[in-house]
């Protein structure tokens, strides 16, 4: 028993149980709370994981950002429309749909589990540090960084583009 | 209790996937079908950080991080597609949403 196994066991238990809540919470603001707490427990796997940077990176893109701009379409829609939403979806189609789901999860988790395979011991100094991080990025990957400026550049357009309402000046 | 395995991050990141899929299949809230995509992403960056840790390569930790840019752009995108929908058809509802139904 180390301090390692528990915090995994934790986190990773935290993690699966806030997303089941996402997805069944009544309520669009309630899933957006529990996303924020899945978010957190992502970056404390991540730590487990030696791969700091990417913690930091999931707390501030993720759980920051994004989940406020969730959060603030939610709120800029009708709150008492969305919460009528809740009847369900075709039952067929939802049948089929989960069972599917279920068939896939259990043949992954089940193929996943066989002949545990443990981590190395022994890591490069430097692993998942910024340092790293930086290092790769912007040596080996020079070109799909810089295209992924373009991509987020194309993104802002679009979002503007597309939230603008026709008439108003832009 | 032994210390965690690459087969136990990756049963997370199945298990998230799976918890993913099912709240895309099940929902009808727009912004809630959304907000499942968003674990499914996260599951597949788990598996990624599980992978570059096994390896001791940070190669695995780049593509998180593009992977993290591409989401960011698409929640831009896909929120402010909702934002558009909703002001056309006032509903957030996806089931309401059946414009290409044949």
């Amino acid at each position: 028993m180390n301090a390692q196994a528990i915090l995994f066991y934790v986190f990773a238990g935290a993690a699966l149980g806030t997303a089941a809540l996402v997805i069944t919470a009544k309520n669009a603001i309630s899933s957006a709370i529990f996303l924020v707490v899945c978010f957190f427990n992502l970056a404390a796997l991540f730590v487990l994981l030696d791969a700091h940077f990417l913690a930091a990176t999931q707390i501030l893109v993720y759980a920051g950002a994004i989940t406020v701009l969730i959060l603030f379409v939610i709120m800029l829609l009708d709150i008492t429309q969305l919460a009528r939403m809740e009847g369900s979806r075709n039952a067929t189609a939802q049948a089929i749909g989960l069972v599917l789901v279920a068939i896939a999860t259990v043949l992954l988790a089940r193929q996943v589990s066989e002949s545990p395979i443990g981590f190395p011991e022994s890591l490069p100094p430097a692993f998942g540090t910024v340092e790293a991080a930086g290092d790769i990025l912007f040596k080996q990957y020079l070109l799909p960084f810089e295209l992924v400026s373009l991509l987020l550049l194309a993104a802002i357009v679009a979002a503007v583009a597309l939230a603008h309402r026709e008439g108003d000046r832009p | 209790m032994t210390p965690p395995t690459l087969n136990h991050y990756l049963l997370v990141s199945v298990l998230l996937f799976g918890t993913g899929v099912v709240g895309v299949v099940t929902r009808r809230n727009a912004i809630v079908i959304f907000m499942s995509i968003e674990i499914m992403l996260n599951a597949v960056n788990l598996a990624f950080a599980s992978f570059s840790r096994y390896l001791g390569d940070g190669a695995g930790h780049a593509f998180v991080i593009f992977s993290i840019a591409v989401a960011a752009a698409e929640a831009a995108v896909g929120l402010a597609l909702l934002i558009a929908i909703y002001r056309n058809r006032q509903t957030a509802d996806i089931e309401d949403l059946d414009l290409l139904k044949g």
